[in-house]
């Protein structure tokens, strides 16, 4: 019976409060809502999904690399530092 | 079924150290060599990409994260501990590297600047055309559902998705690609990000979503593009 007043929450709504969702930052009202939309869409579920692989996809990108010759030059540029700081 | 936190992954540029911000301050404060290499290992790479998205070379990026080195050595007694010292080391390349785009901008084609505008639109994070409309049986639930993507971790991995990651990321007005670039390729958490880029939680939430939101879409019509049938 009650269930009838909480409103609808509906798919285009739904893809606005994903990050939120996952974030953990969606108030608990709305977390109830989304997970009750959630068990009867497969659309909602599927989009979630591929929300959550981008992210782990994000994470896992390869690093950017530090030449040898730049991290040589940021050597001798601390030792620079380092001796300018010591002279005075 | 609680929400499950968005994981950042094992690979990229971020690092567990917490407690030796201090210790290798001191080391540097004494001058030592190895205390520096140390944080130039740690640090680097992730200071060469947050450089990398807003000058056009890694030549001038590299410039710009020697300079940030710089700035931080000479600033040492400003910093506060309040933030971690990635966060805080973060906060300066990116004005260096905002700071040194501009100059580059008058030379950038007009599409840049086009997206620039284009973020503070209120932009959805999904096209409404694939939502049933107002004068459909069910306005707002989809029309053109996404579907489920076949072996993701896999196909997710390849160089190919790799590129259009990068692309997509590319693609971004430039505080949507900070906040993706610092949450989900770096791995820094919302609180570190809000710090870094000086933005509200909600701000910083709103750049995250659209742009997720956008490179899940670019994701989307990669996949569609390779398996048309689907």
């Amino acid at each position: 019976m009650t269930e009838t007043l909480i409103p609808e929450m509906s798919c285009q709504e739904l893809v606005e409060l994903v990050t939120a969702y996952l974030d953990g930052a969606l108030p608990a009202a709305d977390v109830t809502r989304l997970e009750h939309h959630l068990e009867g869409c497969d659309g909602c579920r599927a989009y979630i999904d591929q929300m959550r692989q981008t992210i782990a996809a994000l994470g896992h990108l390869p690093p950017e690399s530090l030449t040898a010759e730049a991290r040589e030059r940021l050597m001798g540029a601390f030792a620079a530092w380092r001796d300018e700081g010591r002279g005075r | 079924m609680p929400p499950q936190h968005a994981s950042p992954g094992s690979g990229g540029d971020r690092t567990t150290r917490p407690g030796a911000d201090e210790e290798l301050i001191a080391a540097l404060r004494r001058g030592e060599a190895d205390a520096f290499r140390m944080l130039v290992e740690e640090h680097g790479p992730f200071l060469t990409r947050l450089a990398l998205m807003h000058v056009p070379s890694r030549a001038i990026a590299e410039e710009v994260v020697q300079d940030t080195w710089l700035a931080a050595l000479n600033g040492l007694d400003r910093f506060e501990g309040r933030s971690s010292l990635r966060t805080w080391l973060a906060s300066i390349v990116l004005n260096k590297a905002r700071t040194q785009g501009q100059r580059e901008r008058r030379v950038l084609p007009f599409s840049f600047l086009a997206r620039r505008r284009a973020e503070g639109r209120n932009e959805p994070a999904v096209d409404p055309d694939r939502f049933q409309s107002g004068r459909d049986q069910q306005p707002g639930a989809w029309a053109r559902p996404p579907v489920e993507w076949a072996s993701p971790e896999e196909r997710l991995s390849s160089d190919e998705a790799r590129r259009v990651l990068l692309e997509a990321i590319a693609e971004l007005p430039p505080r949507q690609r900070e906040v993706i670039t610092l949450r989900d390729v770096s791995g820094l958490s919302a609180a570190e990000t809000c710090n870094a880029l000086d933005l509200t939680e909600t701000n910083q939430r709103v750049l995250l979503h659209r742009a997720r939101s956008k490179v899940r879409a670019a994701l989307e019509r990669h996949f569609q593009a390779e398996d048309p049938s689907r």
